[in-house]
């Protein structure tokens, strides 16, 4: 695995003896092409057309096909992005630590308008989604690779000398790719030191039978949002019938403002591969795979060590722990910039290689996953939490939280707070303690859950983290008084426009248009008439969307409607129906090029 | 002696008003309309035309209905439509172009400025002297052709390019009922 970061020259000859060798240590795969498109565009920076042509011949298929897939990632680009791909984090939380002059400060110094690749293709500069560093924002993500943290104007003006002068991103100061862990509250999943391995012999100890009964006793409900129980699944996965079963490990960690698995795979890595062998024992898998987000590429290196030192310590392998017949091993396939991945569904397609497109369910994939097998996704959480439980027992984890959400949840905690960072909880903690202990003042809101989750206005502080209550995926970005609620929830409807993956009609337009009304009101052009057509579509998408991406994305919508509508009606222009633009400047290239400025050249605004 | 008022009044259903037009459109919509045949003979029982190329009456007057096919190409359509929003009461947008802009909208990607240039001033055989119309009489283009809705709330909106004819039977049959219009599947076209 190399690891010198992108590209080679952007506009000469690729390397076809190099795109040779990548195939074959590949073994011209065609499941494996979004690997193989990730791989062979960080050799050459971009992926020509001839390249990729060149890639469907040797995987058998056809150009279009590969033209299709590499189309669907963002981080896939089919014309030179130039020797240095810069992308500035546009969370809310990024926006709220001055993203915007920063990425405006950056372009202005290398003279290159955001989105645009400069004429001598040494740069281009643009936002992405949330790479999950709101902790130490504002962040940036240079080349698909390294990730720069806690921007600020000294550091910008010293990126842009260092692309001035060539200088390679791997010789940039080491220390501004440090990412810290922030856990600034443990309990089990984070203060508890484990030996690896010993979870595997307690499981091997009890057996598949009594390991899923643990399992079911615990009452583990899914960490990644929807909460399914984890010990069903399992038992729904083993039950299936299928040549082959497989374990995934969900470490897509999409969600703005989400930033607890990164955590996890950094520091806490073994027990996140040992929960996903305890898996393997009880749905009989041999293989697992790990879904790790493009953003996320800088810690393949450590997982990829992680792995192997678990295959030399029997963990991973055949025979594991001397275990005749129970044969495990775990690859990771990394992602390319498509939120809607995080969608198990779509996770499991963009795993064989193919565009991202949701499923249709049923069939789960429990019964119809990986390649068309039983198949257990699970996120990187909740084999964590599985690890644990394997070594004390269902009944130990059920005893933690409250009965119906048992154990702790990890939050990942930023936005208007002393100490951002993760915290570790039981469930059932209320959000005002949440708040103190992170130390936020002068608090209206907590979105919880990501923009996906619920926006939490002061008054509800009282309400407990919980499936019952107030659910969570694992994000807590916290706004003070000071914050525009309605901007909030602005930046995220265009990071769900951003991210819809287009497949159904009312997600595509649907997100585009709350997107564009959003826009609307924000450049004062609103009526009371447009909050009402936000409402409408909010319904609209609620019910008649593909995938949970859909589904979700007008939740911000409501609920900053529900609590902050004065937010949006400060913005309102007047109580009728407002155009969505200025009119009279409609007129205004006409009139130039005939020099008119009669009345009738004009057009008034109604009143 | 006295009159009793009838204790429910019979219902005397007047014959409801609507007018059409075609803004940036090509009257294709219109022509659609009219392929509801012999129909019409039994919708003119139920109501009576104002402004619209059927009458040619020049200026809406009030209106329970009104037709817009087309989309917003210039200031003159503009005009027209806020006419037509002060006085109907129902608004529709007909067609790929009122509703999104359509064929016209095509041009959306291109300089206005560099297209009145290319089309007046650059073009091969042009007459000496041709300049760009600056005539007051001349409505002056919009820098983009709009969709309707972007300018007047709009109630309804029949999409196709255009809506087959029984789109449009249906549509006014549930409106002149009073049902809230259900194209359904088969009549809702989006070509
Ligand atoms: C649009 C969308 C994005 C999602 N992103 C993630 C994600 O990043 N990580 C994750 O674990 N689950 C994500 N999910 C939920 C997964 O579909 C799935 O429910 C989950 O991985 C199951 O694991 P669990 O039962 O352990 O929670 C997402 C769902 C949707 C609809
Ligand atoms: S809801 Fe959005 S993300 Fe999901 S399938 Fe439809 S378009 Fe794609
Ligand atoms: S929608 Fe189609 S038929 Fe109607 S005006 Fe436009 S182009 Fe003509």
């Amino acid at each position: 695995m190399s690891t010198v970061s992108s590209p080679a020259s952007t506009a000469g000859p690729w390397q076809a003896e190099a795109l040779d060798a990548l195939l074959a240590r590949r073994g011209r795969d065609p499941h494996a092409l979004v690997q193989i498109l990730r791989e062979a565009q960080a050799m050459h920076g971009w992926l020509p057309r001839d390249m990729q042509a060149a890639i469907a011949d040797a995987l058998g298929l056809t150009l279009a096909h590969v033209e299709g897939v590499a189309s669907f990632y963002r981080f896939f680009h089919d014309r030179p992005v130039g020797r240095y791909r810069v992308l500035f984090s546009d969370n809310i939380t990024d926006r709220m630590l001055g993203n915007e002059a920063l990425l405006l400060d950056l372009c202005r110094r290398l003279g290159v308008q955001r989105g645009e690749v400069r004429a001598d293709d040494r740069v281009s500069i643009d936002f992405a989604s949330c790479t999950g560093l709101c902790d130490q924002g504002p962040a940036l993500l240079v080349n698909h690779h390294h990730v720069v943290t806690r921007l600020d104007a000294a550091r910008v003006a010293q990126i842009a000398a260092l692309i001035e002068s060539r200088v390679p991103v791997d010789e940039w100061p080491a220390d501004w790719f440090a990412i810290v862990d922030n856990v600034q509250r443990a309990d089990v999943l984070l203060g508890t030191p484990l030996q690896p391995g010993a979870a595997i012999a307690a499981a091997l100890e009890r057996g598949a039978d009594s390991m899923l009964d643990e399992m079911k006793q615990s009452n583990l409900r899914g960490r990644g949002g929807a909460g399914f129980a984890t010990g069903q699944k399992w038992s729904l996965c083993r039950a299936a019938p299928g040549a082959e079963h497989y374990v995934v490990c969900n470490a897509d960690e999409g969600e703005p403002g989400t930033f607890k698995d990164r955590v996890l795979l950094a520091s806490h890595a073994d027990p996140v591969f040992e929960g996903m062998t305890v898996a393997a024992l009880v749905v009989g898998a041999r293989r697992g795979l790990v879904y790790l987000r493009g953003e996320y590429r800088y810690l393949l290196e450590h997982l990829e060590a992680v792995l192997q030192r678990r295959r030399e310590q029997h963990l991973l392998g055949a025979s594991i722990q001397g275990r005749a017949g129970f044969d495990f091993d775990i690859e990771i396939h990394v992602g390319a910039g498509a939120y809607v991945c995080g969608e198990e569904s779509s996770l499991i397609e963009s795993l064989e290689g193919k565009r991202g497109t949701p499923r249709i369910r049923p069939p789960f994939p429990v019964e119809h996953g990986y390649l068309g097998q039983p198949t257990t996704v699970n996120n990187v959480e909740t084999y964590c939490a599985a690890t644990h439980i394997a070594l004390n027992g269902g009944v130990w984890w059920a005893g933690i939280g409250t009965p119906r959400s048992t154990g702790t949840k990890i939050h990942s905690v930023s936005g208007d707070c002393e100490r951002p960072g993760i915290y570790e909880y039981p469930f059932g903690t209320s959000i005002t303690r949440i708040l103190e202990d992170c130390g936020a003042r002068d608090t209206q809101a907590v979105q919880v859950g990501g923009p996906s989750g619920v926006c939490i206005s002061a008054f509800e502080f009282g309400r407990r983290i919980a499936f019952e209550d107030v659910p969570t995926a694992g994000a807590f970005m916290v706004f003070d008084r000071s914050r525009d609620m309605f901007e909030v929830a602005r930046n995220f409807a265009h990071f769900f426009a951003h991210e819809s993956c287009g497949f159904c009609t009312p997600c595509r337009v649907g997100t585009a248009l709350v997107a564009k009304r959003m826009d609307k009101l924000a450049a004062g052009h609103g009526s009371r008439h447009d909050v009402e057509v936000l409402f409408e579509l909010d319904k609209l998408m609620h019910t008649a969307t593909h995938c949970g991406l859909g589904g979700a994305a007008c939740n911000p919508l409501r609920d900053t409607i529900a609590k902050f509508r004065p937010a949006y009606e400060q913005r309102l222009k007047s109580l009728h129906f407002e155009p969505a633009f200025d009119l009279d400047a409609e007129l205004s290239i006409a009139r130039a090029m005939t020099h008119r400025d009669d009345p009738a050249s004009h057009l008034e605004t109604e009143r | 002696m006295t009159t009793l008022a009838p204790l429910y009044p019979t219902h005397q259903p007047r014959k409801l008003k609507v007018a059409t037009v075609s803004l940036a459109g090509c009257f294709g919509c219109h022509m659609s309309f009219l392929d509801i045949d012999e129909r019409i003979l039994e919708l003119i029982e139920h109501v009576e035309f104002d402004r619209s190329p059927l009458t040619d009456i020049k200026h809406v007057g009030h209106c329970d209905i009104g037709l817009i096919e087309g989309g917003l190409c210039n200031s003159e359509n503009v005009e027209v439509l806020r006419d037509f929003r002060k006085h109907c009461k129902t608004l529709v947008a007909v067609g790929a172009c009122a509703i999104n802009g359509g064929l016209p909208a095509q041009r959306n990607h291109l300089d206005l400025g560099e297209i009145l240039q290319d089309v007046y001033g650059s073009r091969t055989g042009m007459s000496a002297g041709s300049a760009i119309p600056n005539d007051p009489e001349l409505p002056l283009p919009l820098n983009k052709v709009h969709p309707i809705h972007e300018v007047v709330h709009v109630d309804y909106f029949l999409p196709g390019c255009p809506p087959p004819a029984d789109a449009f039977w249906r549509f006014l049959t549930d409106l002149m009922a009073g049902r809230t219009p259900h194209l359904g599947h088969g009549l809702m076209h989006y070509d």
